[in-house]
């Protein structure tokens, strides 16, 4: 017998409630093959039989910004205080496709994997990482956007730059912590999806997407950097143009992060053996 | 828990079904209600999986509550093979969901040993974009295997697939024959400690069906404990050393394989080989026409429990027709105890293919004549069609069982003959002998 390469050769002990807790990280790590290829799998899906293929990852924020451009750079003439429009826009359409396509994906993985839900055991917090490191790929593809206009408009590099990983680690961490609540809040109210899918398309005025957080009266800054997307975006924008960092942002949204994270999880935790009898 | 493989230990579990109605006040008025309905949606669901203490007691015997599995203890020792056998709805795969991790249940406890893997349904999780080689790895995963087992086994799979030509084409491209024996060959290549099928042999033709029983034959032999449920009786007595009788969600019968499939098809009734539908809508059939009941009769018409070798025996059908108009023709299949179908038979009136029936009830009986059976246990499928509109109001697999004694130990019993004769029927043929004289054999 090959015990060592399967993942659970101990003894379970199966009860009514579990035990109150985070995710088991350890049970996931076991199963980390099987998220290797749902995450494979959802990224080859996603571009079967299609002729752009992954080139779509490019063309869509490419028009988003170019239509953004045109009625907010153009028509309307917000203004970016001399930032070119474009560079503006482009930094942080991106990374806001990501978090929005990440989140409603996430928060909608157990509703659409019902069927496996009901046949087969494997801990569920693999349905929410999937979309959430599946979309990174476009994410990653769509980067060569970024890459391109940041060179046409001539920024360099700068040492705001070394702060880039923390803001892209909470970039996956924001919609991550959403989807731990909303996924188990999603399979028992259906209206959790249609609020959300609304939401979404409302929630871009809600961060600095088409326009820079400057625009927003500062008395009010305090309760709009709540919204934990703003300081990705934020944190996005001051990076990759070399801007001083907008710490009070940026940390009220890791501190939201975090917490909707540890709170999430142990809902989750709570849920994800009961969802099953909900469906 | 030293050393056993599986032990559940009062385990129970608890459906709400239905109570919308029950949490909505009867006082407030309409206004309230409908402002209030957010509230009680929330409880609603809140109360799909929690219970009150007076519920979980069985106390309070409401209407909306349903027993899935009322306290049900069992140990399984490693390498046992254990059939579950019971009608549908009596919790057969509650109880293999609970041990699965699928579903928690309500009160209990349940303790496995080692890897548990279910096969609740053949391939889980393919996805048609994916070629042949990518769903292995999917699958096996899904599974519970680990990558680098997947790869050391990989073309063994293949080969056990016989799909090798098309392992890179898209599985949407495959016949459904096709994407059902890969599936088919990752499961037998799961090494588990624990194994839980469920139904799986309903799909697929008989030669699957054949490879499905082999290879869960192999997995008993090979040591692995298996929970096994199907419908098909005669694997179950074929493969299992153990059964296990589940009716409304409690364990009645706890035994040898055989005594238990022969409770569970003579329907628990005393010994007598029979099943009767005394409620209408739960009967097998449709709207036009209803199955009341099977029986094994002998010529005197009396119900058997196990039939004598040598005498005839009587296949009994009692059907009612709700709407005429339908030409109907009962058909019996016969299958020996280790599944294979021995021959079927089939209402050769000259009316039967013909005319069209009128409503009221219909007994049909056939007649196996004695002296054809082989000793052992017999399963009957009983089918009704209609040959020329291609109506099939019901087909039952395994709706009936008895038993065949062959008594004559002259012939084919204990005495010198060594076990039972080899061969699915034991007919007794005419023969005869010559004796030759040794000088006339020369001559010749």
């Amino acid at each position: 017998m090959s015990e060592q390469s399967y993942i659970d050769t101990n003894v379970t002990v199966i009860e009514p409630v579990a035990p109150w807790g985070f995710i088991d990280m350890r049970e996931l790590a076991r199963y980390r093959d099987l998220l290797y290829f749902m995450i494979w799998r959802s990224v080859k899906v996603a571009y079967a039989q299609s002729i752009g293929g992954i080139a779509w990852a490019i063309v869509q924020p490419a028009v988003q910004v170019l239509v953004f451009s045109l009625i907010f750079g153009g028509l309307l003439a917000v203004d970016t205080g001399g930032i070119p429009y474009p560079l503006l826009s482009t930094v942080a359409v991106i990374p806001w496709s990501y978090m929005s396509s990440a989140m409603s994906g996430a928060s909608g993985s157990l509703v659409t994997n019902v069927h496996l839900l009901g046949k087969i055991y494997f801990p569920r917090a693999i349905f929410l990482i999937t979309p959430i490191v599946g979309s990174l790929i476009s994410f990653l593809v769509s980067s060569i956007l970024i890459i391109a206009v940041l060179t046409y408009y001539g920024v360099g590099i700068n040492m705001q730059m070394l702060y880039l990983p923390f803001v892209f680690l909470l970039m996956m961490l924001t919609p991550l912590s959403i989807a731990l609540w909303m996924s188990s809040l999603a399979i028992r109210f259906r209206d959790v999806r249609i609020v959300m899918n609304y939401f979404m398309r409302l929630f871009i005025y809600l961060v600095p997407v088409m326009y820079p957080s400057e625009k927003i009266p500062p008395e009010f800054r305090d309760l709009y950097i709540l919204n934990p997307f703003v300081g990705v975006i934020e944190g996005f924008r001051s990076c990759l143009l070399g801007h001083p960092m907008m710490w009070d942002s940026l940390l009220t949204s890791a501190s939201v992060t975090i917490f909707l994270f540890i709170t999430g999880g142990i809902y989750f935790r709570r849920m994800e053996r009961v969802i099953v009898d909900v469906i | 828990m030293t050393g056993k493989a599986l032990l559940v230990d009062e385990i129970s579990k608890l459906y709400r079904i239905g109570s919308a109605s029950d949490l909505v006040s009867k006082d407030d008025n309409a206004v309230v209600r409908l402002l209030k309905k957010p509230l009680n949606n929330y409880r609603k669901y809140r109360s799909l999986y929690r219970f009150t203490d007076e519920e979980l007691q069985g106390r309070k015997s409401g209407g909306d509550i349903l027993w899935a599995l009322r306290d049900v203890s069992f140990e399984v020792e490693p390498g046992e093979v254990v059939g579950l056998v019971g009608a549908n709805g009596a919790g057969k795969s509650t109880l293999l969901k609970i041990i699965s991790r699928v579903t928690p249940p309500t009160k209990g406890r349940c303790v496995t040993r080692g890897r548990v893997s279910c096969l609740l349904e053949v391939g889980t999780g393919f996805h048609p974009e994916l070629t042949g080689r990518e769903n292995i790895y999917m699958n096996s995963t899904i599974l519970g295997m680990r990558k680098r087992e997947v790869d050391r086994k990989f073309d063994e799979i293949v080969e056990f697939s016989g799909v090798k030509k098309f392992i890179d084409t898209p599985v949407k491209r495959y016949s459904s024959g096709m994407s059902v024996r890969l599936a088919f060959a990752v499961m037998a290549h799961l090494e588990p400690e624990i194994l839980i099928i469920d139904e799986v042999l309903a799909v697929g033709d008989a030669e699957f069906q054949r490879k499905c029983l082999n290879q869960m034959g192999n997995a008993g032999r090979a040591g692995k404990t298996v929970l096994f449920v199907s419908h098909n009786m005669a694997a179950v007595t074929r493969l299992c050393d153990r059964g296990l009788l589940l009716r409304s969600g409690q364990i009645v019968q706890d035994g040898s394989a055989a005594d238990v499939v022969h409770t569970h098809v003579s329907g628990g009734h005393g010994e007598a080989a029979a099943r009767e539908w005394s409620d209408l809508e739960s009967a097998p059939g449709d709207d036009k026409v209803r199955l009341r009941a099977i029986r094994i009769v002998a010529e005197s018409g009396a119900p058997l429990g196990s039939a004598d070798a040598d005498a005839p025996v009587g296949i009994q059908i009692t059907y009612d027709v709700l709407e005429g108009g339908q030409v109907l023709s009962p058909y019996f299949t016969i299958v020996s105890d280790a599944g294979v179908d021995l021959f079927s038979t089939t209402d050769a009136d000259e009316t039967a293919d013909k005319v069209a029936r009128k409503v009221g009830r219909y007994i049909s009986t056939a007649w196996i004549p004695g002296g054809l059976l082989a000793g052992g246990t017999h399963y009957v499928r009983a089918v009704m069609r209609s040959v020329r509109e291609q109506y099939r109001p019901f087909t039952e697999r395994d709706i009936i069982a008895f038993n065949v004694i062959d008594r004559d130990s002259g012939k084919f019993g204990t005495g010198w003959w060594e076990g039972r004769p080899s061969g699915v029927i034991s007919p007794r043929l005419q023969w005869s002998t010559e004796y030759v004289q040794p000088e006339m054999v020369i001559e010749g």
